[in-house]
């Protein structure tokens, strides 16, 4: 393990050309919520008119630090410099006058209301919407053009695609005469050709002198369009860089503290025969949406495939009915030479005894119960075997040696089995569900969304563990939002689009840019 | 004019004088949940200012501070309700149900404590009192079929705070949808981060909102006890606010239709007086109760399957906290 320690601190930035202003300076801030330090002592120098990156893992702290200087949240301690004067941003309505635009994450739009209300809000131009409404649309079709931010006024966010949301959240941002912009992890909702549109809309205002500050974790959009890059590790700054003299193996191990492996080994493994046909897999959803329609597929031993799709697409839908958890209505699945018709008993329970694990999306929701221990978590789903009881008790100590074994084989941290799951992180968290999962030693693994909010230390494991499991034979469904991660995990790929299977192809073959036109649903292969 | 006519004339009369309440108060209601607080209390708020107005009323001799000093009391109680679940984001209900057993239990103790009368305030002379107005061209208009009785008897007549109600329902139209703190009113009830990261103080606007909503409850009171009544009777509001809340529900949480369900609502009450001990048709007499429960059923009934889905405002109930 190579020592990095010695990147702390801020000499990078420092060999910057002397001559550029600075936009903001963050010096020693620092921010605790009750006893855990999510930022600290951080210092953060970015220059007007370029695009500044920070990237980090999650809870590395970098959406505390622009909330606090978005005035959202108070620092404990600090200064904040905007243009090189101290200022007190002390709530979101002193940074936007002073400057400062944010598009969180989350939207922050209301989903009720139409573009122009939204974009409007804060900034309406008169007590009167009539005569505010006219004043303030002059002002954003102006923005609008200017920037090549597309949107259609009239229309209620609710019914806009997130593309449109996030340009409406920009537009809002500059309706109220902002010229710094803070976006937090902006691509992540974003098919790979809206993440292209919206970066020419960030380098155009780069162009007419708007500071951008970009926080997100995939570190090829950092190399792609940022002209600097901020490390956060552990609520500190741990690295400052120029982005054509980094790279994203050098960011990976500054975001980590060590050095990962970011390309995966597969194995390679002649595929067996189908363990899992769908065919013509049709639903309807409880609001009467056909979320999915006519899904056919094969699933071969030691094979994974990837379903590649923006969130929203019937991915979930699709996981729900194959692991049990909802009914099938129409069409038919075959798991291990076992048919299941429509409105047959298919239920979780059974689909564990058919040899399906599944690994949910949503690892609260439906993969841990958060409160519960360990070697609860553990057995959860598994808790009927015997070899977890005697008689019809439970038996703690069975429990116990099996969990004890489980968190160490799948370095699940900390090595506790008597610890609430609820207190791991969120990649301990994955490993918990993975590590229960694969030791029921399943035909068919199910999993959906494995890396999400999932530290890079962890995916590494992640992976790792999904390689070996592959390579026993086991048949894998990979549902991911993350593209990169499809393509490096799969043997085969299909794309799902409202719906729909809308194309099909071997992972080696297939480029980012087509898989995404698919998922935009703009092209069919 | 034929008995049939006659009925229905004085039928429209009494609806008027028992919707104006509940218009009131789910006006009042509509400012407070359209800013996401649910304001259950607005029974308590108008129980109150009904106990307030009277006693000030009769206090000082003059109704326009009874009207002013039930417009305090209530608001008072909106604060409460503010600091509770605003401030210090407690549970809405909860706290609305505590401003009501709180009226229930203050007004009643103060009364028997001040009066001696079994919580009931002496009555008030008519000059202490809003009274009828009449509307200019009576005698004129009487001559007039069916219009001009409509004006004689149920367009003229009423005392100020009715004509009022009016007023608020096209007040509250205005701000919501039509002014900058409306939409910021219903922003902050969608979504308070929106409102939020827009640099507009939540907790503002919310307080804001419940004043308003305060001030709306508190001439529904003052409207019991100093216009349509005679001074303050123990429970007197007897419900009122709850029937609002169902007009208001009804309504979807727009003005105008919650408007006619109060109107509505308050036909069916005097209806229900009209039929007390009346044997009908088929039916036999039918027990008061019915007619009372008849406003909630209708609501169930209604919103369960004729008029789509009441989608409240996606943030009410919920306390907004920056941090969590």
């Amino acid at each position: 393990m190579k020592n990095i320690e010695n990147k702390e601190g801020n000499e990078t930035i420092d060999s910057l050309p002397s001559s550029t202003k600075l936009a903001i300076e963050l010096k020693n801030i620092t921010k605790r919520f009750g006893h855990v330090v999510a930022n600290s002592d951080v210092n953060l120098k970015v220059s007007a008119g370029t695009i500044h990156g920070i990237v980090g893992e999650n809870g590395a702290g970098k959406s505390t630090l622009m909330n606090i200087l978005f005035g959202l949240y108070k620092p404990d301690n600090g200064t904040i410099f905007l243009n090189g004067q101290a200022v007190d941003v002390n709530s979101p309505e002193k940074s936007i006058a002073l400057g400062i635009g944010m598009v969180h994450q989350h939207f922050m739009l209301v989903p009720t209301f139409t573009v122009l209300e939204n974009a409007m809000l804060g900034n309406e131009g008169s007590m009167f919407l009539q005569s505010g409404e006219e004043l303030v649309l002059d002002r954003l079709k102006g923005l609008s053009e200017n920037y090549g931010l597309d949107v259609d006024f009239e229309a209620i966010i609710s019914d806009t695609p997130v593309g449109m949301q996030q340009r409406v959240e920009i537009l809002k941002a500059l309706n109220r005469g902002a010229k710094i912009l803070i976006l937090d992890e902006p691509t992540g909702v974003l098919t790979p050709q809206e993440t292209i549109g919206l970066f020419d809309i960030l380098r155009s205002l780069r162009e007419k002198g708007v500071t951008i500050v970009l926080i997100t974790h995939k570190l090829k959009e950092i190399m792609s369009i940022t002209d600097t890059v901020s490390v956060m590790r552990g609520g500190k700054v741990v690295a400052n860089f120029s982005t054509e003299k980094t790279s994203p193996e050098e960011l990976a191990e500054n975001m980590v503290g060590r050095k990962v492996l970011l390309s995966i080994k597969k194995p390679t493994l002649k595929v067996g025969n189908p363990v899992l046909e769908v065919k013509n897999v049709s639903h309807e959803s409880k609001d009467g949406v056909n979320v999915l329609k006519d899904i056919s597929f094969d699933l071969r031993q030691g094979e994974i495939l990837g379903i590649a799709g923006v969130a929203g697409n019937g991915q979930s839908e699709l996981l729900d009915i194959l692991s049990g958890i909802e009914t099938l209505q129409r069409g038919q699945i075959t798991v291990n030479d076992k048919t299941i018709l429509p409105y047959q008993d298919w239920n979780s329970k059974k689909a564990r005894e058919f040899g399906v694990a599944h690994v949910p999306e949503d690892r609260h929701k439906r993969g841990l119960v958060l409160p519960f221990y360990n070697y609860e978590n553990s057995i959860l789903g598994y808790h009927r075997n015997e070899e977890y009881s005697s008689g019809f008790l439970m038996d703690k100590r069975k429990i116990f040696n099996f969990v004890d074994d489980l968190v160490e084989n799948f370095d699940v941290r900390p090595r506790s089995s008597s610890i609430s799951s609820g207190k791991l992180s969120g990649g301990n968290q994955q490993k918990l569900v993975l590590a229960r999962e694969i030791e029921s030693n399943p035909k068919i693994l199910l999993v959906g969304q494995p890396t999400r909010g999932v530290d890079i230390g962890a995916i590494e494991r992640i992976y790792e563990d999904l390689m070996k499991l592959k390579s026993k034979g086991t048949a894998i469904l990979l549902v991911s939002v993350e593209l990169d991660e499809i393509m490096s995990l799969s043997d085969r790929i299909i794309v799902m689009n409202q719906g729909s299977i809308v194309g099909e192809t071997n992972s080696s073959d297939a480029t980012e840019l087509d898989l995404g036109k698919m998922m935009s649903g703009l092209e069919k292969v | 004019m034929p008995e049939s006519f006659q009925l229905i004339i004085s039928l429209l009369d009494s609806t008027i004088r028992i919707a104006t309440p509940l218009i009131f108060c789910a006006m009042a209601g509509i400012f407070s949940e359209r800013s996401g607080i649910i304001d259950i209390g607005l029974e308590g708020k108008m129980l109150l200012s009904a106990f307030v107005a009277a006693t000030a009323t009769f206090l000082t001799g003059s109704p326009i501070l009874g009207l002013f000093a039930a417009i305090l009391a209530s608001c008072s109680a909106s604060l409460i309700h503010g600091f509770a679940c605003i401030t210090n984001r407690g549970d809405q209900v909860i706290s609305g149900l505590a401003i009501n057993i709180l009226a229930s239990g203050l007004t009643i103790t103060l009364g028997i404590a001040l009066f001696s009368r079994g919580g009931q305030t002496p009555p008030l002379a008519s000059e202490q009192r809003f009274m009828p107005i009449e509307f200019p061209f009576l005698d004129q208009m009487s001559y007039v079929p069916i219009l001009g009785d409509l004006y004689v008897e149920v367009i003229s007549g009423h005392n100020i705070i009715v004509y009022l109600s009016v007023l608020a329902v096209l007040f509250t139209y205005y701000v919501i949808f039509k002014t900058r703190f409306g939409l910021r009113l219903r922003a902050v009830g969608e979504k308070p981060e929106a409102v939020d990261t827009a640099g507009i103080s939540v907790i503002k606007l919310r307080y804001q909102s419940i004043l308003i909503a305060g001030m709306l409850c508190g001439l529904a009171g003052a409207y019991l006890s100093i216009a349509h009544g005679a001074g303050f009777g123990r429970e007197m509001s007897a419900g009122k606010g709850y029937i609002a809340l169902a007009a208001m529900i009804f309504g979807k949480w727009n003005p105008i239709p919650t408007l006619f369900a109060c109107l509505l609502f308050g036909f069916l009450e005097a209806l229900g007086v009209r039929l007390e001990g009346v044997e009908l048709m088929w039916i036999g007499e039918v027990p008061v109760q019915v007619m009372q429960a008849l406003p909630y059923v209708l609501t169930v009934v209604l919103l369960a399957g004729f008029i789509g889905k009441a989608r409240a405002p996606g943030a009410i109930g919920v306390p907004y906290s920056k941090e969590g």
